[in-house]
């Protein structure tokens, strides 16, 4: 065993890139996102390496969403059928609401479903399945699952969604607290806020730089300053790092 | 796709003077314009405005003149939404709205009377100088007809006329003189949504507009070209308030279009 | 064999290439994009996807279909180049799909597509080439799964005389044998994945020209690599 051999050439939380060499001999292990080439361990995705023990694999920094069962996400309306409603998740594969996950009430066959939902809704929703072929059902019955009225839509990275949420939802309460919004990050990017104009202006922008900065420590610091400023108010509020 | 809801909301914002950006209803985004930027072009401007960036270059060449204006120079104008620059546009030929961008920035130039056509004959019923400006966006949130039209006045003005060897074009052999600009028309799109009225959309307040109106102003005020989209009606009044924002921000562009060149 | 090509017409060593720039992340509604330049010549490339296909029949139930579409702006050459699709252009789009398909993994998107769109804003020789470490580095950006970059050159052959980077100038060279050669490789296994020639060259110079190329190659990903990264400093 080439033990002498063995060398890490990249530090945890280092941006890596496809075709990147992380590491040299067989004591390191290929995770998520690194596969093994002869004695090398290479990334095979753009991302942010987290180091655990022996094995390197990496936390990606881009890319669609890719449906995952009981996500919470937010979908848009785009077809209505017999059986239910087909929304667009911003991502390759709709989803489709049926009818009896709709409404905990009940819905006769041949009602007006645009009753319930119309084109260009936007409804939260919980996914109940995905199959081998992406094929995603979702549901609107559950806590916290409803269609949205009022407010305005925008698009983050998947990927940057557990940033903006924070630790126990504390960098979205903080946002919340200084601008008065409500605000919901579906887990596919999707993000409604609803509030003041200028306040929604000021939550976007906020939004805007933890997706750019995500990578980065430090952040919720630069938030709550970026925050403090915009807002011309102090923020007391214990943050969870 | 047009959502009442998100109008709705928009138009509750606008009449508090906000907009999706932070913007006021008169306010530009930062507009940069760098000229000479494709060497195998014989005139070529680079237009960012927010995130829309769109490219024009000029290509000259000698032809026949049209039958119907045997002593003038001919000036053809062409636009694509490249699918480049947005995830709605496809490959295949130009949609209606591509035409409809070529030939709104055709319009304001040739009526406008840019170039002096007549300065560009070479021998009058045989042979003309053919002045090609294409425009295209390379990324695509908004404007397009202002900002392409904006890079095509500025590719123009940077465009040198190439040598000529025996009434064929020497390409890459430039020379110092300018195509022969008389003038420089600005065209500004006036957005109508509700009851207000804004100007440089991003593709999130296009989507939801009611109508919009383009002018192409002259220097001294003059209209050359106009443009009605938009599937909503427009009254009298509101074309008059259109109007004089559009001439009113004209003055601003073209101070930005001569401070580049 | 003895040439009469003995300067290059820029005075670059026979093994350089012109000055490149990459960037990533230049067009912002992109899921994926990035600009290479080689001398003069200028790719843009964007990244779409995954996302739906249609029409339904070009869909694979197994994975993701990679669709790469080549186009040069009319201004980017000497003589206008007319809009709309050419045989050329089109010969170019399949050639950089085969190019970049081996590196790609769309396992996890089956019936979707990565669309790559390619725009060429100016050229001076070796845009395809260009135009592939373009879509190279915007697929990486888009976050799609690949083993590696793929990065490509034109090289030459000029009258026996092996150059890396053809010109503009030396592609069109009226007294001389000109071939052009362009090669896509992935750097670390070295596996080609274009391989073109337009021209007259001995096996053993076309030999010599990919054993020479291979280095210049691995820079170019270097290039490619360091582009990414740039875009996540400051």
């Amino acid at each position: 065993m080439n033990m002498g051999n063995d060398k890490l050439l990249v530090k945890d939380k280092d941006v890596v890139v496809p075709g990147e060499v992380l590491a040299q001999g067989m004591n390191y292990l290929p995770g998520q996102g690194t596969y093994r080439y002869n004695d090398k361990i290479i990334a095979n995705r753009l991302g942010l390496l987290t180091i655990e023990g022996k094995v390197l694999k990496t936390m990606p920094l881009a890319g669609r969403y890719l449906p995952k069962k009981n996500d919470i996400i937010i979908g848009r309306v785009i077809d209505i059928l017999i059986s239910g409603w087909k929304l667009d998740i911003n991502s390759a594969y709709p989803a489709v609401l049926p009818l009896k996950d709709a409404t905990f009430g009940y819905i006769a066959k041949g009602a007006d479903l645009t009753k319930y939902f119309e084109l260009d809704d936007y409804v939260v929703v919980k996914i109940t399945n995905v199959t081998s072929q992406n094929l995603v059902d979702v549901t609107c019955k559950g806590q916290g699952l409803h269609k949205l009225k009022g407010g305005r839509i925008i698009k983050v990275n998947t990927h940057k969604v557990p940033r903006i949420i924070g630790k126990k939802g504390s960098m979205v309460s903080l946002i919340k607290k200084a601008t008065g919004c409500k605000i919901i990050v579906g887990q596919n990017g999707t993000t409604w806020i609803s509030g003041e104009p200028e306040m929604e202006v000021v939550t976007v922008n906020a939004i805007k730089m933890i997706e750019e900065q995500a990578h980065k420590s430090g952040l919720t610091d630069k938030v709550k300053s970026y925050l403090e400023k915009a807002t011309g108010k102090k923020i007391e509020v214990r943050i969870k790092e | 796709m047009m959502n009442q809801d998100l109008k709705a909301h928009i138009n509750e914002a606008l009449k508090k003077g906000v907009r999706l950006d932070g913007r006021k209803k008169e306010e530009y985004r930062k507009i940069e314009i760098r000229t000479g930027v494709i060497a195998t072009a014989e005139g070529s401007a680079l237009v960012k405005c927010g995130d829309t960036e769109v490219i024009a270059g000029v290509k000259l060449g000698i032809g026949e003149p049209y039958p119907d204006s045997p002593d003038e120079g001919v000036l053809i104008v062409g636009s694509e939404l490249l699918p480049l620059s947005n995830p709605e546009f496809e490959t295949g030929p130009p949609s209606i709205d591509a035409i409809e961008v070529a030939r709104v920035i055709d319009r304001g130039i040739r009526e406008g009377k840019t170039i002096n056509t007549k300065k560009l004959c070479i021998e009058k019923g045989e042979c003309v100088w053919t002045v090609m400006i294409d425009v295209l966006p390379l990324n695509y949130d908004g404007n397009l007809i202002d900002i392409g039209g904006i890079a095509a006045l500025a590719a123009l003005k940077d465009a040198k006329m190439l040598e000529v060897n025996d009434n064929k074009v020497v390409y890459g052999k430039r020379t110092k003189q300018s195509l022969p600009i008389m003038s420089m028309p600005v065209p500004v799109t006036i957005l109508k949504i509700g009851d207000n009225l804004i100007v440089d959309p991003t593709e999130a307040e296009e989507a939801v507009l009611d109508a919009r109106l383009t002018v192409s102003i002259l220097e001294d005020g003059t209209l050359c070209a106009l443009q009605k989209g938009g599937d909503a009606s427009l009254s009298v009044k509101d074309i008059n308030e259109m109007i004089n924002l559009a001439v009113k921000k004209s003055q601003d562009i073209r101070r930005k279009i001569y401070e580049a060149l | 064999m003895e040439s009469r090509y003995n300067k290059r017409l820029d005075g670059r060593g026979f093994e350089e290439t012109r000055p490149i720039i990459a960037r990533a992340g230049v067009i912002n509604k992109a899921d994926g994009s990035a600009m290479f330049r080689i001398g003069r010549t200028t790719a843009y490339a964007a990244v779409y996807g995954p996302r739906e296909l249609h029409p339904k029949h070009l869909q694979d139930p197994k994975k993701g279909v990679l669709r790469c579409n080549y186009n040069m702006m009319p201004f980017s050459a000497e003589e206008r180049v007319r809009p709309g699709p050419s045989r050329r252009s089109r010969e170019i789009s399949m050639v950089t799909e085969k190019a970049l398909l081996p590196v790609v993994n769309l396992e996890d998107y089956p019936n979707a597509v990565v669309d790559v769109f390619i725009e060429l804003i100016e050229t001076d020789a070796g845009s395809r080439c260009a135009g592939i470490c373009a879509a190279s580095i915007a697929l990486a950006d888009a976050g799609i799964i690949m083993k590696d970059m793929v990065a490509a050159v034109s090289t030459g052959v000029i009258d026996h005389r092996i150059v890396i980077d053809l010109d503009g100038e030396e592609e069109h060279l009226a007294d001389l044998d000109v071939a052009d050669i362009p090669i896509a490789m992935i750097p670390s296994t070295e596996e080609i994945t274009l391989l073109q020639m337009d021209g007259k060259a001995s096996k053993e110079e076309l030999f010599r020209a990919i054993e020479m190329v291979k280095p210049v190659l691995k820079r170019i990903a270097e290039v490619q690599r360091k582009a990414l990264k740039e875009k996540y400093k400051g």
